[in-house]
């Protein structure tokens, strides 16, 4: 039987985006260099939503243009254990990445792999002036020295529960009507 | 997909995935640093046992951007002028470590007795048997077609197919492995295919191929053409008396000049002009029609390489490749709940 339970629900996800989206104008002493990329599926959208976030605080910017997303699957140390993975698309801002303030965007930190893979895709895009870490869940068990700079959540997990992010850009729950939003993250355990 | 033999075979799912994996491997190309590490420690072997350059360089181009290491195997001044079997062969390149075995042979059906035997445990990729199939080749065409038409459309690609799209294909269809691709392929993807040709360079049984049959360019040209593919002819194989002169070839199934400017006075101005290369300037192409801006030549020949690299990544990534020593037991319990060892949906 699984047990699931709701940790963060669509005001708290809400409520996370924008203390993150300000801890990062306030790291970067304003929004100047600033490009977010989210990294598929779940990265992306919550990248744009924390541009729109960057952009309502600070109305200089334009949150369309500091926005992009980076697949990373063509960088993943475990492309032989897993079932063929088809790449997203990358879409970098029309400003690039040179001498930018880049800040990935995840929903789950969890071994840290994927973002060792992101930091080798984005080398290959160019020349970053700084790379920061946002995550809307840390949930522990680091394989690799990586942290992140802003958390949404700190999360103490088993191993041998799963972490699901449901945001309404990628998800609908099973058995909801169509269209019906979900915004939460809930933690499965097997019992 | 464990090889790629055919795309007679080629479901739709799979022709889509294709087209939309290769649509990201060109965003690479594009990029300051133009290599991915996906491929990094397997071996590729170009087997090649008749002359090719474009196919061959485009496939090591796309091995060697998936950062995969590429052994080139002509077989002129090889062992196989020797006598060696096709059979000794695979086995050699399999004793050393192949992953990914490339060929292109004289015979129609040697990709598939090298996938079908036990000789070698690669994945095989088919780059054009005899006069059977050229199953990249028409994949790269199709990309090249559904980006023009979505373009027109306004769509993005991917995810995309062709329904709708009026394809003509014309010249020597008899011994055309590339004509044979592109029909079934496009069938798949909801064209609707022409082929023009003299009779005498039609195959025995072309009525039912899922495509119409004309003998008249002009005529199916006045009917309408959103895409125009001029295929070779193959003076190789020209062993029999199939048409009487160049000329005449040229005048009646050649993309002339005359033919066009017919393509402006009948008001299809979105139409491209295709070729699988190498070109005979003059004879099945003019070379107007070869430098127009309706050419796609060059544009085709970029598009093979991010083809090619779509299905290595495709056959090459990824555990659904049997490992040929594994534990009797692991292989069991894999093989009962593969849920359970590959669910990676959330991987972090």
């Amino acid at each position: 039987m699984v047990l699931t339970r709701v940790v963060l629900n669509q005001a708290d996800i809400d409520r996370a985006l924008t203390r993150i989206a300000h801890e990062i104008l306030e790291a970067n002493k304003g929004s100047q260099d600033l490009v977010l990329l989210g990294i598929p599926r779940r990265g992306y959208p919550l990248a744009v939503r924390l541009a729109a976030k960057i952009a309502a605080a600070d109305p200089t910017v334009d949150a369309a243009a500091i926005v992009g997303q980076l697949d990373v699957t063509m960088f993943r140390d475990d492309l032989s254990h897993q079932p063929t993975r088809p790449p997203y698309p990358t879409q970098l801002p029309r400003t690039g990445i040179d001498n930018k303030v880049v800040v990935l965007i995840d929903d789950v930190l969890y071994s840290g792999r994927t973002i060792r893979a992101a930091l080798d895709a984005i080398i290959d895009l160019g020349r970053p002036r700084i790379v920061r870490l946002a995550v809307l869940i840390d949930r522990g068990h680091r394989e690799l020295p990586i942290r992140a700079d802003h958390v949404g959540k700190n999360l103490p997990t088993s191993s041998s529960e799963k972490v699901r992010v449901r945001l309404e850009e990628t998800d609908s729950v099973d058995g909801a009507p169509d269209g019906a939003p979900v915004n939460e993250v809930v933690i499965e355990a097997t019992a | 997909m464990r090889h790629l033999l055919s795309t007679e075979d080629l479901s739709l799912h799979d022709a889509i995935r294709i087209l939309d994996t290769a649509e990201e491997m060109a965003a690479v190309g594009e990029r300051e640093v133009k290599k991915l590490p996906a491929l990094r420690g397997r071996t590729v072997v170009n087997l090649f046992f008749e002359d090719s350059t474009r196919t061959r360089i485009s496939f090591e181009a796309a091995a060697k951007r998936l950062s995969a290491d590429v052994i080139n195997f002509a077989a002129k001044g090889s062992s196989v002028s020797k006598g060696e079997s096709l059979k000794d062969t695979a086995q050699t390149l399999a004793a050393m470590g192949a992953d990914a075995v490339v060929i292109r042979h004289w015979a129609s059906g040697a990709p598939h007795r090298l996938a079908a035997t036990d000789w070698i445990d690669a994945a095989v990729i088919n780059a054009g048997d005899g006069t059977h199939e050229h199953p990249t080749q028409a994949l790269l065409d199709a990309f090249t077609m559904r980006r023009h038409w979505s373009k027109l459309a306004g769509t993005p690609s991917a995810g995309a197919d062709l329904k709708g799209m009026r394809v003509a294909i014309a010249g020597d269809v008899l011994h055309s492995r590339v004509a044979r691709s592109n029909v079934w392929l496009l069938r798949t993807l909801g064209a609707e295919v022409t082929l023009v040709a003299p009779p005498t360079l039609l195959p025995i049984g072309v009525d039912k191929w899922p495509c119409a049959v004309s003998f008249d360019l002009d005529e199916t040209l006045a009917q309408g053409v959103d895409a125009m593919m001029m295929l070779r002819v193959q003076a190789e194989r020209m062993n029999a008396s199939f048409f009487p002169t160049t000329r005449e070839y040229s005048r009646r199934w050649g993309f002339d000049d005359n033919r066009l400017r017919a393509l402006d006075s009948l008001g299809l101005k979105d139409t491209i002009i295709m070729h699988p290369g190498p070109m005979n300037r003059g004879l099945e192409i003019s070379a107007a029609a070869a430098d127009s801006p309706r050419s796609t030549v060059l544009a085709q020949v970029r598009n093979g390489v991010s083809i090619r690299m779509a299905a290595l990544y495709l056959l090459l990534s990824g555990e659904n490749r049997e490992p040929a020593a594994a534990p009797v037991s692991a292989s069991a319990s894999h093989a009962a709940n593969p849920n359970l060892t590959y669910s990676h949906q959330e991987s972090h």
